[in-house]
């Protein structure tokens, strides 16, 4: 070979080589931040006040107009060390009774600002399978990850407005902390190893949220008196929006109904 | 014939330089056997890596293990469930390929006396350690869509590399001599074979896009039509005109078969990846198995229209007027 092949050879592998440390880096730098997040947030403005005199709840039940369809089987024989449950979450409605929808208060808190739990939410990786499957947590939120199986799963939300990330959690690993800065509602999470995996977490500004459970109902307590729109999520079936007003120590009932797209 | 241009046999017109230079082409390098089965093993090997590559992305198994090029930490085989079956395999089957594609780098700038094929070779490596580094991109950068069809087009062109030095190798194209005719067709059948490996080039990426979740499956569908009319062309063309000339008919034929094949794959994928798979909780079987057979059916068209062209190129040079004088064309024989 001539001295121009040669020169024309290791740049190229130079040329690689340099992509990926380039790449490496970064990527790893952005991981930091993301594993600590809570740490590298800029500190939060001080919570609004609230009176706890004054404070009102909502209450409700959400429906599913119309039978419920059938849950569709989950093949796990990928993996022999994923047992238990397998039937698909995305629509569970016993009775009429629709569970797993994220209910919140998207508008009428105005520039109100509230105080993040210092305790975390957990996601329990379990029988190959998210519980919960639906969670709601405030941004800068810790999320507590944890691996009760005895197989590898990997961790991958696919948010829109957050950043994303996957990381693996081998069995008996220690649990994963991650919280997300900014507010998604439905945000997707799957597993990699198992694909039939998949969960949402709802990131909202205010703790006035909750996720109904298996008989429909939720309850949004300690609203200050106001005019609220609430907002009900589910994974497949979309969004709806009901107003509601709240007087001092108002305890209101707001039912939701969803039919089948 | 005449209608299909002049043609020639061999040796003729001795102030043809294009004649000569291809006949100097076909002549030149002596068949070597080991040199070329090894050759056709890397092309196989290869077909082989396409398969498992689509198996990963089927099984929506791309990110199942998170860090590159080391797999949980370490160059260790990890335990192979789930969704790391696929990803590990289709890394170790690429390693292998590195390895396979430096040799045959080096086989044949060390064995073959044609200068395009040596610097093929060396294409080769490159083009398999820019996949390499796509790879790994994807994997660091968490599948972006454009990183992810990159690699798939990337991979193609590999593949495509590595059949043209296992055809090129063989004791057929080293030892007969090119039957050369004339084309004195507009579009020109090299045009007609290049405009096929164009369209093929744009389908794959559409596809890839599709597929990586990067756009809309519409846009791979409305030009598949454009695909299946070229391709269409382009081998009727060679059929009508060429046929006597095996290496093209062979490759045309081929093209045709594969091109039909392919739009049923593509349908069939269409069906149980978007109209019935649209709610799927997984990915299911017929799904896998029709989106993984098109995926390989699509990068065999893409090597068989990559065959045509270069056989074409060597069999069918195209006349200028100025060449062949309308008022000259005469057959000439020897
Ligand atoms: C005309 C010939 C065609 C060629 C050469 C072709 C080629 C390809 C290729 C190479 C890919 C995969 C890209 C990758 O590696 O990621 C792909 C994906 C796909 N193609 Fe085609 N295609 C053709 C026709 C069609 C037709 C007619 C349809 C039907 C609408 C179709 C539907 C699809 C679908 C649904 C996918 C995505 C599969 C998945 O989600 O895994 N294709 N195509």
């Amino acid at each position: 070979m001539n001295n121009k092949t040669w020169i024309a050879i290791l740049s190229l592998l130079a040329l690689a080589l340099g992509l990926l440390v380039g790449c490496g880096k970064k990527e790893g730098a952005e991981s930091q931040s993301a594993a600590t997040p809570a740490a590298t947030q800029p500190a939060a403005a001080p919570a609004t006040p609230i009176d706890p005199a004054t404070v009102a709840s909502v209450t409700g039940t959400v429906k599913l107009d119309g039978a419920a369809p059938k849950a569709a089987k989950i093949d796990m024989s990928q993996d022999p060390a994923c047992k238990g449950a397998n039937t698909a979450e995305t629509i569970i409605a016993d009775g009429g009774n629709l569970a797993n929808v994220f209910v919140y208060v998207k508008e009428g808190l105005g520039d109100r600002t509230f105080d993040v739990p210092k305790d975390a939410v957990t996601i329990d990786q379990q029988g190959c399978k998210y519980h919960p499957h639906v969670l709601g947590v405030m941004t800068g939120q810790n999320i507590q990850i944890k691996n009760d199986d005895p197989t590898t799963h990997n961790i991958h939300p696919t948010p829109a407005a957050n950043r994303e990330w996957n990381e693996s959690q081998p069995p008996q690993a220690a649990p994963i902390e991650k919280s997300f800065a900014r507010e998604e509602v439905m945000l997707p999470v799957k597993c990699n190893q198992h694909p039939w995996m998949k969960m949402y977490i709802n990131v909202v500004k205010s703790p006035f949220y909750a996720v109904t459970g298996p008989d429909g109902k939720y309850e949004i307590k300690g609203l200050p008196p106001g005019d609220y729109t609430l907002a009900f999520v589910q994974e497949k079936l979309g969004e709806q929006t009901q107003k509601v007003t709240l007087a001092a120590k108002d305890s209101k009932t707001v039912d939701a109904a969803f039919k089948l797209q | 014939m005449w209608r299909a241009g002049v043609s020639l046999a061999f040796p003729v017109d001795p102030d043809s330089h294009r004649i000569k230079e291809l006949t100097l082409k076909g002549l030149a390098a002596p068949y070597n056997r080991a040199h070329h089965c090894f050759a056709v093993f890397t092309a196989c090997a290869t077909f082989c890596l396409i398969i498992a590559g689509a198996l990963v992305t089927s099984n929506d198994a791309g990110l199942s293990i998170p860090d590159w090029p080391t797999s949980f930490g370490s160059f260790r085989i990890p335990p192979l469930h789930g969704g790391i079956r696929f990803e590990w395999s289709h890394r170790a089957i690429a390693g292998s390929i590195i390895v396979l594609t430096i040799s045959i780098a080096v086989w044949t700038w060390l064995a073959d006396r044609r200068r395009w094929m040596r610097w093929l070779g060396l294409a080769a490596l490159g083009t398999v350690v820019a996949q390499a580094v796509l790879g790994g991109l994807t994997v660091l950068l968490l599948q972006p869509p454009w990183v992810s069809s990159a690699h798939a087009a990337v991979g193609q062109t590999f593949f495509c590399i590595a059949v043209v030095i296992a055809v090129f190798t063989g004791r057929r194209s080293m030892e007969t001599v090119p039957q050369i005719e004339m084309d004195t067709h507009r579009p020109s059948l090299i045009t007609l074979s290049l405009l096929s490996i164009l369209v093929l080039y744009v389908q794959l990426i559409l596809g890839a896009m599709f597929r990586h979740r990067g756009m809309s499956w519409w846009p791979h569908a409305l030009n598949a039509p454009v695909v299946a009319i070229v391709l269409t062309w382009t081998a009727i063309r060679a059929l009508s005109l060429y046929s006597k000339i095996e290496a093209v008919r062979r490759s045309a034929i081929l093209l045709l078969a594969l091109l039909i094949t392919q739009l049923c794959l593509g349908f069939l994928a269409f069906m149980t990846r978007v109209a019935w798979g649209r709610d799927a909780v997984q990915p299911e079987l017929p799904m896998v198995i029709s989106t993984v057979a098109h995926v390989a059916v699509g990068a065999l068209l893409l090597a068989t229209a990559v065959i045509l062209a270069i056989q074409v190129w060597r069999h069918v040079p195209v006349s200028f007027e100025e060449r062949v004088p309308g008022r000259e064309r005469r057959p000439v024989t020897a």
